[in-house]
């Protein structure tokens, strides 16, 4: 498994490849369609990130000590997103988790690009990522 | 005037976004302004800039000559008998707010009841749930139809001996067409019933003659028929407007203030308290002035050109659902709300603004009616006046260029 810093190089490497912003949707909605299915009956209103306009779950399972990520949204390239951040996220310890300044959002260029309500869903879910781990430390 | 003379009056229309020359569809939301009315918010704040009514000098003087001279452009635009009908808000959701709070107070007792569609703005709907709540009065709703027609059928049954007061949109912000007005006031003074008219939209798109229509208020917004945002409209009818209690209070709006009890100004300004938005009223002044140009045959022919091509492209996918299709197609208007199968209507409206199209997506203020649609939101294309058929066929283009990539 890849370093949290590693990880966090190969998207920016990845996103990086693509000078448009339509082809970097493009790429954000093929995560958003590879995705794990999400079990339905985790689409529970505690799951949900509040803030984010279209609908976004997150669910969260800790297992020797490192937690693991699912998500889904019914928006796609929301659901390209989260998929891009619990890929970084999911297997590190609540510790690594917690303590990560998430720098490397703002240099993926995502949220200037986002309109302002898909920009506050963004950082509503990296608040709910940080809070998660927080809360299993 | 043709479009591209058209066009070239409105500065903002020139705009590239991401790389695209902007598309802008969110006529519905906010409209975009002619030189013409930046020329005058720009000459009043440069050199009428002073409050107005109250002081003797000369600045004074121009600015509320402008102010009055917009009310009097109003007053024939829509067809007023009178300037005393036309009071200046801040826009169509203060003048709701205001008329419901204001015919509360005056006409409703516990257990009358309230009348609006079922496809109202959230502006048309919260200020008379507010109202009822605080009057304990009965908020009803009139249904529309699955083409998005209101039934009036229904109207007169909804109608009892408690029914005080009707509010209507004339055209609606999500469905597009236009509700037959007359029709609905000749129902609701059959049976004593006053008629208040959400102009928002239609004042935008039909020729307003309020005595024609011969409803009892008719509220809109400034920004959405080119004038400066911060203004709007209330209109109603002089003996009602006088028989309605003010709703806030100072500045203009008073005769006498003595600590025994104040008594108020007459119409308009008994409604008028604070001081007036008096850079951005007189831009109603040019702002009219082009939407009276706008009426011509060019214009005219493009938008129905723009209707038909529109709903005939969505007409061949079987996957996209329209909502507001009525029978007639001459009721409907070129704003368009849509729900795509399989795709979020907000992940198409953020590719599509990268292709250079301004759209709006989510529940367009209108909850009760997404509920009754039963979605969670809508991708809604407004076009303009100067909005051109190329542009619907980029939109189009790129509306199924959109979808391929979503699906």
């Amino acid at each position: 498994m890849l370093s949290l810093q590693e990880a966090k190089s190969r998207v920016l490497e990845d996103f990086s490849m693509y000078d448009q912003w339509l082809d970097k949707y493009e790429y954000l909605i093929e995560l958003g369609k590879n995705l794990s299915p999400f079990p339905e009956e985790y689409k529970t209103d505690d799951r949900l990130i509040k803030g984010c306009q279209s609908r976004v779950w997150l669910h969260c399972e800790k297992q020797d000590g490192r937690l693991w990520f699912s998500a889904d949204s019914d928006a796609i390239i929301t659901k390209g997103i989260i998929s891009l951040l619990i890929g970084v996220y999911s297997g590190r310890t609540p510790q690594e988790i917690a303590s990560d300044d998430f720098a490397f959002v703002e240099e993926l260029g995502l949220r200037e690009n986002l309109s302002p309500t898909r920009a506050n869903g963004l950082v509503s879910m990296i608040a709910t990522i940080k809070k998660t781990a927080s809360d299993e430390q | 005037m043709t479009i591209e003379e058209l066009r070239q009056e409105f500065p903002s229309l020139s705009a590239s976004v991401n790389g695209h020359p902007l598309v802008y569809l969110d006529n519905a939301a906010t409209a975009m302004r002619p030189r013409s009315v930046i020329e005058k918010w720009n000459d009043i704040v440069t050199n009428k800039n002073s409050n107005i009514y109250r002081a003797v000098h000369t600045t004074a003087a121009l600015a509320t000559k402008e102010v009055e001279q917009a009310r009097e452009c109003v007053r024939r635009f829509i067809g007023a008998e009178s300037t005393k009908e036309v009071i200046f808000t801040s826009g169509a959701t203060a003048s709701l707010n205001m008329l419901a709070f204001c015919i509360g107070e005056a006409f409703i007792d516990r257990g009358d009841e309230v009348i609006v569609s079922a496809a109202e703005h959230h502006a048309n709907i919260v200020p008379w749930q507010m109202m009822c709540r605080r009057k304990e009065a009965k908020l009803k709703v009139l249904p529309v139809n699955e083409r998005g027609e209101l039934c009036i059928d229904k109207l007169q049954s909804l109608i009892t001996p408690r029914t005080k007061i009707i509010s209507v949109a004339h055209i609606s912000n999500v469905l597009g067409i236009v509700n037959p007005i007359r029709e609905i006031a000749d129902i609701c003074h059959r049976h004593g019933v006053l008629l208040a008219v959400d102009g928002a939209q239609g004042i935008v798109h039909c020729s307003i003659d309020v005595k024609a229509l011969d409803c009892d208020f008719y509220a809109f917004s400034g920004h959405k028929i080119y004038a400066a945002p911060g203004t709007g409209v209330l209109y109603g009818k002089e003996t009602l407007l006088n028989a309605l209690p003010p709703y806030m209070g100072g500045g203009e709006m008073i005769a006498n203030v003595k600590w025994e009890g104040t008594t108020y100004a007459g119409l308009p300004y008994k409604f008028e308290a604070g001081t007036p938005n008096l850079a951005g009223i007189p831009t109603f002044i040019p702002a009219l002035e082009m939407a009276v140009a706008m009426r011509c045959k060019p214009v005219i022919d493009n938008e129905r050109g723009v209707v038909d091509y529109i709903l005939e492209e969505f007409g061949k996918d079987t996957g996209i659902r329209i909502f507001g299709n009525p029978a007639n197609r001459e009721d409907k208007i070129p704003l368009f709300s849509i729900a795509v199968e399989g795709v979020h209507h907000e992940d198409l409206a953020l590719i599509m603004d990268k292709m250079g199209i301004a759209l709006r997506s989510g529940q367009l203020c209108a909850e009760p009616l997404m509920d009754s649609c039963g979605v969670t939101g809508m991708l809604r294309a407004s076009f303009a006046a100067y909005n051109t058929l190329e542009e619907a066929q980029y939109f189009i283009k790129s509306l199924y260029r959109a979808i391929d990539m979503l699906r």
